[in-house]
């Protein structure tokens, strides 16, 4: 049985809770590595994280891309979506193809 | 590059050849299976486009809707309306398999089947808002899994693609070339080390029969 994480600031992640997801609010960039490598380590198969705190981690985010669990998915939070997740998308695409195809 | 260190002979030259036969179908097969790949990648990568547009949108409302009932409540009673989720979800994770990648399928089930009860609160202290957003957060929380999935199969797709470029790149360029070259360098030799012989046999031939004539000759003479 696996469970689903959501990691942001606070205002962007507290309504998942009603959800009945786990939610992990963080602020500072060191406390949201940490708690996404425990999650990582842990059942959690999907991690939502919202895109202003990926922007710090992508090193670590880029790290879980190739493993089956987790998987960690780019959500907007509450400052509006940064087209991070379709800048994800672009990349995988270029990985595939060995050739940025626009 | 026909290099120095392999031996001219027979046996290598027949090994040589099976090892070429070999890596032309492995290089048709892995083309093969780096076709089909890239059919399925780019119809998970248009699902997928289309997914993360709905989510954004889906996602940007319920924030919109929070903010302004983040506005409007107290903080602490914000927390507490949410503190304690009626609702629990559960996540069953099962594999397919796509051209021998394993990639994951999420299945989930809420512990409430009633999608009314995702409101953990009573209604009296918390604004319309906070209900919005809720109710957004729920519409696209469907939306999410299906992204997460499609996200993760992409991901794990376009890493196999990668690889498997590679090899059939390293096949196609290298290997196979390698092979032809090597075993054109093998039969080259052994037509020379043939022709040789044959020149060296009638040399002797000859040699012989110019020592018959002449150990003929003076008998006759």
């Amino acid at each position: 049985m696996y469970k689903i994480a959501v990691l942001g600031d606070r205002d962007s992640v507290l309504g998942f809770k009603a959800l009945g997801l786990d939610i992990f609010p963080t602020e500072g960039t060191e406390e949201a590595r940490q708690t996404l490598h425990k999650l990582a380590k842990e059942d959690y198969a999907i991690i939502y994280i919202t895109e202003q705190l990926a922007t710090a981690l992508s090193a670590d985010i880029n790290r879980y891309k190739t493993s089956v669990t987790p998987a960690v998915i780019l959500i907007p939070g509450k400052g509006g979506s940064l087209g991070l997740g379709a800048q994800a998308l672009q990349m995988a695409i270029e990985r595939a193809v060995g050739a940025d195809i626009g | 590059m026909a290099s120095a260190t392999i031996n001219p002979t027979r046996m290598e030259l027949n090994r040589l050849k099976g090892r070429l036969k070999t890596a032309t179908r492995g290089h048709k097969l892995l083309k093969d299976k780096r076709d089909e790949l890239m059919k399925q990648f780019l119809e998970i990568v248009r699902r997928n486009r289309e997914l993360r547009a709905k989510v954004e949108k889906g996602l940007e409302e319920a924030n919109a809707a929070f903010t302004v009932a983040s506005a409007l409540m107290s903080p602490e009673m914000l927390e507490q309306a949410l503190l304690y989720p009626k609702q629990s979800v559960e996540l069953d994770m099962s594999f397919k398999n796509i051209m021998s990648v394993n990639v994951p399928r999420y299945a989930f089930h809420t512990k409430n089947e009633d999608p009314a009860e995702i409101y953990p609160y009573g209604f009296a202290q918390t604004s319309g808002e906070l209900d919005a957003a809720l109710d957004a957060l729920a519409n696209t929380f469907h939306d999410m899994l299906e992204l997460a999935e499609v996200e993760k199969t992409m991901q794990l797709l376009a890493a196999d693609i990668e690889k498997t470029r590679r090899r059939v790149n390293a096949l196609e360029y290298v290997m196979i070339p390698g092979f032809q070259e090597k075993i054109r360098y093998i039969s080259m030799k052994l037509d020379e080390n043939e022709r040789g012989n044959i020149t060296r046999l009638m040399k002797v031939k000859d040699m012989v029969l110019q020592e018959a004539h002449e150990f003929k000759q003076p008998a006759t003479a």
